[in-house]
């Protein structure tokens, strides 16, 4: 049989068709898991309310001052949904208001800690011997460290803010995964793949960016949405403790301002129960998500 | 355990405490160039006085004069002095340190008993509904914020039902002593401890029936079997004892975690321990109060990883052994 | 009586892409002493078998057939009966003893507690009597307070070893006990088996993918191809005159001593072992098989008599 003409296919376009493959199994894998579809549905639309929260809410009622003629203390139903605060103030106002805080801390400081933690992970990781017991050293030292009074001291040191939270978040969360991304550059680079690149003379940032970041990159994501709800939960105690951004709403103010106020012993649960339930909400709906991220890209916690 | 295994862990601990000594002394002095200005802002103090002042906070001299005192005061136990009550900071301490401990410590044995052995159930029989149950459990606990849901607790329990104490550590004035001052006390620490323990036992249930998951592949369970063993002694005997490792690590990990919960916690009760000295630290803002403070709680949890390190050694002989 | 007999023994795993018989229809008879050699490649299910005699597969295996331990049916026993007769009827030794022994316990410890579950000793007797058996696979009693991790290989395979002999076991599965180890230590320990053998008059099914090895181990020999024994009779003579192709071809695989033109041709078989969930139609080796002719698509063939004491599934074996 004579052989047809070959038809040339560029690399690029092998590579293209065969990510386009891995992202469709990937979509087809995750519509499967019913609780991580519901985790990003939830996701999608608590997103939507912070975005446009501005529109949304009416900022007088989120005044203190516009509140004044507002009964205090009222329970939920009738003009104000969620009821009112001590202070007149609409507590729906302030739940999709905090909204924008809450989701944007938590998604910006595992931006930080992801950048930090793969960078140290990785540069561990690869070079190894010297680099990487140095950087282990540092990133023990930091593990160590609990979060709240170290978060609590630089509070105290550098004042309150939205970025020195971030900044907080981020320097207690990257240890753990530059851990996790070390541990998967050391696996990487067993492969012999990688010695096959160093020994046609690859540079050492070229095998970087096409070997190792590609591999680790999906465990990277994975970990960096099961991150989200920890810098969560983190922005929220520190706001709790009055460490937070005293000019802006977010949902662990609005729980400080309630207890402040009395609301536990006055019996108004409607104070703090709602922004409670939405930190719960986000919080488990990143957790779903990145735990079916991490068991489709991940195959050896497939069967789990 | 071979020496150099365990020498080698405590110099690792120490040098991680050299560090935190550091940067706990450097940190202080990054904004705040000279406390006593604005300690004292607004009085009307002479030179002389404030001089004075410095040498009495140990103030004067270079940065590094100033490390070198504050080192020498450390090591001879001395912590500094309270702006706030004036006291030194190892009696303030030493008086809000014992009732973090007793629930703090209750909380930790309660969460790691319960969230164990729900995690080897869950494990054991995978898809199970205690495992599906167990599982939903743990991820909710998870999720919740641990003063949010001391608010919660405290609201229902305390304010609605009237069954438990709504703070403090005893009630006030109260003339009762020995043992039914104590069974006050157990009464007052039972929501915050349960608080607590609910927040952190998700944590160890969902590491343990991963491990568990891990473990039940593995040949030496199907040996044991074939050996004669009864299922429970199969999982009791030969599971547990190596998946359980995992979540010895673990507890190292979480104790700063637990630390961290027991702030926020203890200020919702009213629990004069560390949290509430912390929290009124922050108000001031106390610098010796905040700086012990965080120097206790990282000892604390550099201590509680070397503790585990080395029951790690003891309990896997692959590691720290011959 | 017989020590094991299997009768018509089918195994079907039960996965989520469907069911996979690993087993076929098989059936095998060792009696009290005698040694029988089970060959083939890897996924033929001779494994399958290991586990199914002591009843080890997992619960969601569908086994037929009978499996008659001593007389009584292994699958018909209630669970107290089962842990009974486990290790002491029979005992397996695995491959892989690194991972067959628990890392966490000291070896002798897992030998002792062999023995005290079937009370057969008290705490002192279990501990004598594990450095007894430590000591007569070569390994000095001392070493029982080792850890596995802290033995070599060959030390890890023979402790298994000791361990299965713990409770005096009627027949011993030596479920692919050679494949992990390097060639010296493979004969060390095929010599210690055959040596226990001899001596406690023990009976013996190696299961093996190395033809090689069984030819002095055992007195019998049965080839297993697909799920199905596709030849059987005694070792020596199936390997010096395989009547099943697939036989002759695993045989020619390996040279043989004292013929140095076989070590200059050894002929590998093309293609690779059916996949069980999707098994050719007919005889299961015919795509690969030299001498397939049309009826091998078509006729399912079973054992047929090839002579004495012989049997192979071969369209081409007929009574002679």
């Amino acid at each position: 049989m004579a052989p047809d003409s070959p038809v040339i296919v560029s690399a690029a376009a092998l590579v293209r068709s065969r990510r386009r493959a891995a992202f469709a199994d990937f979509v087809r894998r995750f519509r499967r898991d019913r609780l991580a579809v519901t985790g990003l549905v939830v996701l999608v639309g608590f997103g939507l309310m912070a975005l446009l929260a501005p529109w949304v809410v009416d900022q007088d009622g989120l005044s203190a001052v516009a509140s004044l003629d507002n009964p205090t203390w009222a329970g939920p139903g009738g003009e104000f949904l969620m009821g009112t605060d001590h202070l007149g103030r609409s507590v729906a106002a302030q739940f999709v208001q905090g909204s924008r805080v809450s989701l944007f801390v938590g998604l910006m400081s595992t931006v930080l800690t992801i950048a930090i933690g793969s960078v140290v992970g990785i540069v561990a990781g690869f070079f190894g011997r010297w680099t990487d017991s140095v950087l282990m050293r540092l990133t023990d030292w930091f593990l160590v460290i609990p979060f709240l009074p170290l978060a609590i001291v630089l509070a105290s040191v550098l004042g309150r803010g939205i970025w020195n939270i971030i900044f907080v978040i981020a320097i207690t969360s990257w240890p753990s995964t530059a851990r996790l991304v070390r541990s998967q550059v050391l696996t990487v680079k067993e492969r012999l793949y990688v010695d096959r690149a160093r020994a046609l003379g690859a540079t050492q940032v070229h095998v970087i960016r096409r070997h190792v970041l590609p591999n680790v990159a999906p465990l990277i994501l994975a970990s960096a949405t099961l991150a989200v709800p920890i810098s969560i939960l983190t922005e929220t105690t520190l706001a709790f403790l009055g460490l937070g951004d005293p000019t802006q709403a977010s949902w662990g103010k609005t729980l400080e301002e309630a207890f402040q106020a009395g609301a536990i012993s006055r019996g108004a649960w409607w104070y703090y129960l709602p922004a409670g339930l939405g930190i719960v909400a986000v919080v488990l709906a990143f957790t779903l998500f990145g735990r079916a991220l991490e068991e489709i890209l991940d195959p050896r916690l497939r069967d789990r | 355990m071979r020496p150099r295994f365990v020498v080698g862990k405590v110099l690792g601990a120490l040098s991680t405490l050299a560090f935190v000594v550091v940067v706990n002394f450097f940190l202080f002095r990054v904004v705040n160039d000279d406390p006593v200005e604005s300690m004292f802002r607004g009085r009307n103090l002479s030179i002389e006085q404030k001089d004075r002042l410095r040498q009495q906070f140990n103030l004067d001299g270079t940065r590094f004069e100033q490390f070198a005192a504050y080192v020498r005061e450390l090591l001879s136990g001395n912590l500094g002095v309270s702006l706030q009550s004036r006291r030194p900071v190892t009696t303030e301490i030493g008086e809000a340190i014992w009732p973090t401990i007793a629930l703090v410590g209750t909380a930790t044995t309660l969460s790691m008993i319960i969230g164990i052995s729900i995690g080897i159930r869950a494990g054991w029989r995978r898809r199970s509904r205690f495992d599906v149950g167990s599982t939903t459990f743990s991820m909710f606990t998870y999720s919740v914020p641990d003063f949010w849901l001391a608010m919660l607790v405290l609201g229902l329990f305390s304010v609605q039902l009237g069954v438990f104490p709504t703070g403090g550590l005893q009630d006030a004035g109260t003339t009762a002593t020995g043992i039914s001052l104590l069974l006050d006390q157990l009464h007052h620490m039972a929501l915050p401890c349960l608080v607590l323990a609910i927040a952190y036992l998700g944590e160890y249930a969902i590491v343990m029936r991963s491990s568990m998951l891990d473990t039940v592949r593995e040949d030496y369970l199907q040996l044991a079997r074939a050996k004669g063993l009864r299922d429970v002694d199969v999982r009791r005997r030969h599971a547990v004892p190596n998946a359980v490792l995992p979540v010895v690590s673990l507890s190292a990990l979480n104790f700063g975690f637990v630390l961290s919960g027991a702030i926020a916690v203890e200020s919702i009760f009213s629990w004069p321990g560390l949290g509430q000295a912390t929290l009124q630290a922050i108000r001031g803002p106390d610098f010796p109060m905040l700086q012990g403070l965080f120097l206790l709680f990282s000892a604390a949890v550099i201590v509680a990883n070397l503790a585990v390190d080395l029951l790690y050694g003891v309990l896997d002989p692959r590691v720290g052994g011959r | 009586m017989s020590v094991l007999e299997l009768r018509d023994l089918s195994v079907t795993y039960r996965t989520e892409s469907g069911d996979v018989p690993a087993v076929r229809g098989v059936n095998l008879t060792i009696a009290d002493g005698d040694t029988l050699g089970l060959a083939g490649e890897s996924g033929c299910g001779k494994s399958t078998i290991a586990g199914a005699v002591l009843r080890l597969l997992p619960a969601s295996t569908r086994v037929e057939g009978q499996v008659l331990l001593g007389g009584e049916d292994v699958y018909a026993m209630n669970p107290g009966r089962l842990r009974a007769v486990r290790w002491t009827s029979a005992a397996v030794v695995f491959q892989g003893a690194l991972h067959s022994l628990n890392p966490v316990h000291r070896v002798g410890a897992q030998i002792e507690e062999a023995i005290r579950i079937h009370g057969l000793g008290d705490a002192a007797g279990a501990r004598r009597r594990a450095g007894e058996l430590l000591e007569r696979v070569g390994i000095p009693a001392s070493r029982a307070s080792r850890y596995p991790h802290q033995m070599s290989g060959g030390q890890r395979q023979r402790v298994l070893i000791a361990l299965a002999l713990a409770c005096d076991p009627k027949l011993l599965i030596a479920d692919e006990p050679t494949t992990a180890l390097d060639v010296m230590v493979q004969a060390q320990v095929l010599d210690l088996l055959a040596e226990l053998q001899r001596d406690h008059g023990l009976a013996m099914l190696f299961i093996t993918h190395d033809l090689s090895v069984l030819t002095h181990a055992c007195r019998r020999l049965a080839v297993m191809y697909a799920g199905r024994i596709v030849e059987e009779g005694a070792a020596g003579e199936v390997f010096a005159d395989p009547q099943h192709p697939y036989s002759r071809a695993l045989a020619n695989a390996f040279p043989t001593i004292g013929d140095p033109a076989s070590r200059m041709r050894p002929s590998g078989l093309a293609g690779d072992p059916p996949d069980p969930s999707a098994l050719p139609s007919g005889c299961p080796f015919h795509p690969r098989c030299s001498l397939a002719v049309d009826a091998c698509d078509t006729t399912d063939v079973q054992l047929r008599s090839a002579g004495v004491d012989r049997s192979a599934a071969c369209v081409h074996v007929g009574p002679s």
